[in-house]
């Protein structure tokens, strides 16, 4: 009887394997949380891209619920992505953009072109903010709480649905 | 037939080797030891955009970054554990190749070490009951051919 | 160039040979059950028209490569009007649908060797293991079929020219990397399908592990070279000098390979001493199973990879549906018909049983350590429990000190008398390779740079420690009045297949150990006319310039190597082309091969002041991995050419029903 249990050891083991690797299956390796999850927004202190003079830091962010994009003149999909960002300024959701890694000349030439929904935005031509965020392509999107909590993250492109179904819910959330 | 595997030793030799350009840049350090420290730090990140490079072998900007920051940090005189610590805090556990010792990795670390153990003991256990199967039946001489016959090695 | 019908004859083909598949599969099976020697007899005719048919689906595939016929999607997504007829015909299992046509036509031949080259095979066994056999082709071949057909056409939009093939793949290593691989991948499952049969006829002797001893070594062998030609491949055209990266593709070659190691040598105990049945029937099944994981990890997006082929979660789904099916009813199979009661064969603790006992536990633990790296992230990440990482610090923390360890045993297996051996006999046919090897060990790194290192002398020590004790035996051995020639002659070829396979791993030690001890790695600035001295190379910059290719651009520089203070000096031209179809950068490397060291020299970046930034590399012993793989292969062949697996067909052939001429004297090893 024991020797019998013995012999099915294997096939519970790839059954259990197995079904991790179905799991798997409809998992997205690349699908990543953010490592600044429920922790502050990193310390900054960036001119903007729209006055060479103005300097800004964390503080720009207090006070209200804010969502932070990091785009770039050179990111194809942050243009395609630009509708949805118009539409949640609409909203009256506000906007503040990191121009990652451009000159002042082409991150201006991207707003005046596709439109400009942020509220300010904050010139980061090395890309320190970015990398303090964990950026590591454009666009990414945060989602800062009054408290300047980073609260929601999502990379890539944002799609028409997501602006109703994951982005607006999220803000509200957060807005109490 | 040895022109035929010459001529294609000559030809292997000359096929063109392509490769993927990895970041190649010239940085100065001061002694050998910090050198060394930046190699296996590179090698020892992930490239968080890449499909599985180390941060050494990309070409990506990202692992640009990270390089420069690495190397940064290393004229700074930072530990290899604050500069670790310093990307996982940015990029998450993701970017380390060498998996921390923590709750959800007792098993991947502790596994092979314990079966280790076990397969000592099933060895132990079984030779140990093997060996008294020995035929008794057997006289030393015939033991003997016996051990002959089976460890023949020769041809016929 | 459009052809009309080809495509359409291979898809057909594809057809018939599934329809044989699967009369393959089922009459012989259900002929053994009811013991019907006609539904019997179906094997060996379903397998060679199988075999017909793929190769006729395989043939129009290519041809349809060849021609151009960018109607083909296939061909259109992965060829190039432009491509050389030997990267048009590689192309063909440069991409899924084709490799996975590949893996099937393999299978068949495998499938038609077995029903040639078994005479002396029971029928019902014969029957059993094609029967086996050709259910695996009919996953296969619905698995091409149904999600992976490689005929499908464009019509009526025909694109003018292909999209071309990767030019990373436009290499040798194209043709010859995964040929090797699949017949190593697949010829397992001939061992597979003896088990199988040998569980289902409920003959658990050792009988079926002779026939198929000669299968598995070869299959091994062809893994061992398959994988040995990746790493090289990798090295001069992925890893910018590395040559194993423990990447997931990388694991899933390497995992049916120790378990297919650990197997070879079980089934020479279960044939020798009739020991370990149920474990040997065990392994079998597991090493053809990593294989077919193998394959579900690399096609299916579940793990991400530089290598990996497709990443498409619906034919993941189908080939973890065939991995289930498959691996699951066998292990089943096994648990139910595994005989309850082990057959208890005597042996001491110095004996070969002992010791290669301990190889397999070894063996398998590597495999499992290995296995478990692989598919740990995904593991946590289902039980969300966060993404992380395991890459190369943790496989090479577990996997050398278990390599380590198994060389210590290595030693003395080959000394080692089956069922017992004297402790005093083994130490005195030891003892001088052991202190040999620790004092040569001991002063390597002294010797060869000037400064002692653990590492350097620990895997000098052990790959000595595998060579030397053999050496002696076999001087011993050949003793003989007519000279070492005459003696030599008179041992087996068993027994040169073991040291050579053996001596196989210690050349592939002592290259990883040099070359990851002493192999140096520079980004220099270099301008026209600067010297770079490495390794006690001087490296001079005599020319940078630029020129035109046949579908490129290209930045070049003309490197003068010379070597000390010779006189004599050799150039390398290391180049950065800008592909113009794909507009894809690519550095071509110039690599100057040696059988104990390389050298490398790349081109980086252009520094905008006529210099620019060069990578030099020095790899010492590198190339004795790969020549340490070929070593083991050669062995593994060599252990099975022994005259006793060479048995011509004049035995009394039961097909035949009438008695042959009487069976020769047969040779008892």
């Amino acid at each position: 009887m024991k020797r019998r249990l013995l012999l099915l050891l294997p096939l519970l083991g790839f059954l259990v394997l197995g079904g991790f690797l179905y799991q798997g299956l409809s998992m997205n390796p690349f699908d990543r949380d953010s490592a600044l999850m429920a922790r502050e927004f990193p310390a900054f202190e960036l001119t903007t891209l729209e006055d060479s003079e103005r300097t800004v830091d964390g503080s720009l962010l207090e006070g209200e619920v804010t969502l932070v994009n990091v785009w770039g003149e050179w990111c194809p999909t942050c243009k395609q992505e630009m509708p949805q960002l118009l539409d949640l300024a609409d909203r009256g959701v506000r906007l503040i953009g990191v121009d990652y890694k451009d000159t002042r000349e082409k991150g201006r030439e991207f707003l005046a072109e596709f439109g400009n929904p942020f509220e300010v935005n904050v010139f980061d031509p090395d890309g320190s903010l970015g990398f303090d965020l964990g950026v590591y392509g454009a666009p990414e999107t945060f989602l800062v709480d009054a408290d300047g909590i980073i609260r929601y993250h999502h990379t890539g492109y944002i799609k028409p649905e997501d602006v109703r179904e994951t982005i607006l819910p999220e803000v509200e959330k957060w807005r109490d | 037939m040895a022109r035929l595997i010459r001529g294609l030793l000559a030809a292997l030799l000359l096929l063109p080797l392509l490769a993927q350009a990895a970041g190649i840049e010239v940085r100065q350090f001061d002694d050998p030891v910090t050198e060394q420290r930046y190699q296996d730090l590179t090698a020892s990140l992930r490239c968080p955009k890449c499909e599985n490079q180390a941060i050494g072998d990309s070409d990506s900007p990202i692992a640009g970054d990270m390089r420069d920051r690495v190397y940064v940090q290393l004229q700074d005189g930072r530990s290899d554990k604050e500069i670790l610590d310093f990307m996982v805090s940015r990029f998450g556990d993701y970017v380390l190749y060498n998996p921390r010792l923590e709750g959800r990795t007792l098993l991947l670390w502790g596994l092979p070490a314990a079966l280790v153990l076990l397969g000592a003991v099933v060895v132990v256990l079984m030779v140990r009951a093997r060996r008294r199967i020995s035929a008794r039946a057997l006289s030393t001489e015939e033991r003997d051919r016996l051990d002959a016959l089976i460890n023949r090695e020769r041809n016929e | 160039m459009q052809t009309l019908m080809i495509p359409e004859i291979g898809h057909f083909a594809l057809i018939i040979a599934l329809l044989m598949a699967l009369v393959q599969g089922v009459m012989p099976l259900a002929g053994a059950a009811t013991r019907r020697p006609l539904w019997m007899a179906y094997g060996r005719p379903m397998a060679t028209g199988q075999f017909l048919f793929l190769a006729i689906a395989y043939a129009c595939l290519t041809a349809s490569y060849l021609l151009d016929d960018f109607s083909v999607a296939n061909v259109a997504n992965n060829s190039n009007s432009l491509l050389p007829w030997y990267y048009k015909a590689s192309a063909v299992w440069g991409n899924h649908e084709g490799s996975v046509l590949l893996w099937s036509l393999i299978l068949g031949a495998w499938t038609f060797a077995v029903s040639r080259f078994s005479r002396e095979l029971p029928r019902d066994m014969l029957a059993r293991v094609l029967g086996v056999m050709g259910l695996v082709s009919v996953g296969f071949l619905a698995f091409v079929l149904v999600t992976s057909n490689p005929f499908e056409r464009l019509l009526p939009n025909v694109p003018q020219d292909g999209a071309d093939l990767n030019p990373l793949l436009q290499d040798f290593g194209l043709i010859v990397h995964p040929p090797m691989l699949y017949m190593g991948y697949v010829g397992f499952s001939v061992v597979f399908a003896f088990a199988i049969a040998a569980l289902l006829g409920g003959r658990l002797d050792a009988a079926w592990t002779r026939w198929a001893r000669p299968w598995t070594n070869i299959a091994w062998a062809f893994l061992t070279v398959g994988i040995a030609l990746g790493s090289w491949w990798a090295y001069y055209e992925l890893g910018w000098g590395g040559w194993w990266f423990w990447d997931p593709v990388e694991n899933a070659s390497l995992l049916p390979w120790l378990a297919g190691t650990a197997l070879i040598h079980s089934l020479a105990v279960t044939e020798k001493r009739g020991s370990f049945k149920s474990w040997t029937v065990l392994l079998a099944i597991s090493t053809f199973s990593l294989s077919l994981m193998g394959t579900f990890l690399v096609r299916s997006g579940v793990l991400t990879s530089v290598h990996a082929f497709a990443n498409d979660p619906s034919r993941g789904l189908f080939i973890l549906v065939l991995l289930g099916i498959t691996v699951g009813l066998s292990l089943l199979l096994f648990a139910l018909r595994a005989p309850r009661v082990s057959h208890q064969v005597a042996f001491s603790w110095l004996s070969r049983d002992a010791l290669l006992l301990i190889n397999n536990i070894l063996l398998v633990i590597m495999t499992v350590t290995v296995l478990l790296g692989t598919v740990y992230p995904l593991l946590l990440d289902a039980m969300d429990l966060g993404k992380i990482s395991v890459g190369p610090p943790y496989f090479n923390a577990l996997f050398v000190p278990l390599t380590v360890v198994l060389c210590l045993f290595m030693g003395l297996g080959p000394l080692a008398r089956w069922k017992r051996t004297d402790g005093r006999d083994l130490l005195k046919r030891s003892w001088l390779a052991g202190l040999l090897a620790l004092i040569i060990g001991a002063l390597a790194p002294l010797l060869y740079r000037g400064e002692w290192s653990l590492q350097v002398s620990l895997g000098v020590l052990i790959s000595l420690w595998v060579v030397l004790p053999m050496a002696r035996d076999l001087w011993v051995k050949t003793r003989h009045s007519s000279g070492r020639l005459a003696g030599a002659k008179r041992l087996s070829l068993a027994y040169w297949g073991m040291t050579l396979g053996h001596l196989g791993v210690a050349v592939t030690i002592i290259g990883v150990t040099v070359v990851s001890n002493y192999a140096i790695d520079r980004n220099v600035r270099m301008g026209v006319g600067d010297s770079v001295e490495l390794a006690g190379y001087t490296f001079t910059m005599t020319e940078l310039g630029s020129r035109r290719g046949p579908n490129f651009l290209a930045d070049f520089a003309e490197i003068e190597v010379r070597r000390g203070d010779s006189q004599r000096t050799f150039a390398m031209t290391p180049e950065k082309r800008l592909y113009l179809a794909r507009g894809m950068p690519m550095t071509d490397v110039a690599l100057r091969p040696g059988l104990f060291r390389d050298l490398y020299v790349a081109m980086g970046e252009d520094l905008e002041d006529g210099s620019w930034a060069m990578r030099l590399q020095y790899k010492p012993f590198v190339r004795w991995l790969w020549l340490g793989g070929l070593l083991m292969a050669a062995g593994g062949i060599l252990a099975v050419a022994d005259r006793r697996y060479r048995r011509t067909a004049t035995a009394r052939d039961p097909e035949q029903g009438a008695a042959a001429e009487p069976k020769p004297k047969e040779a008892t090893a």
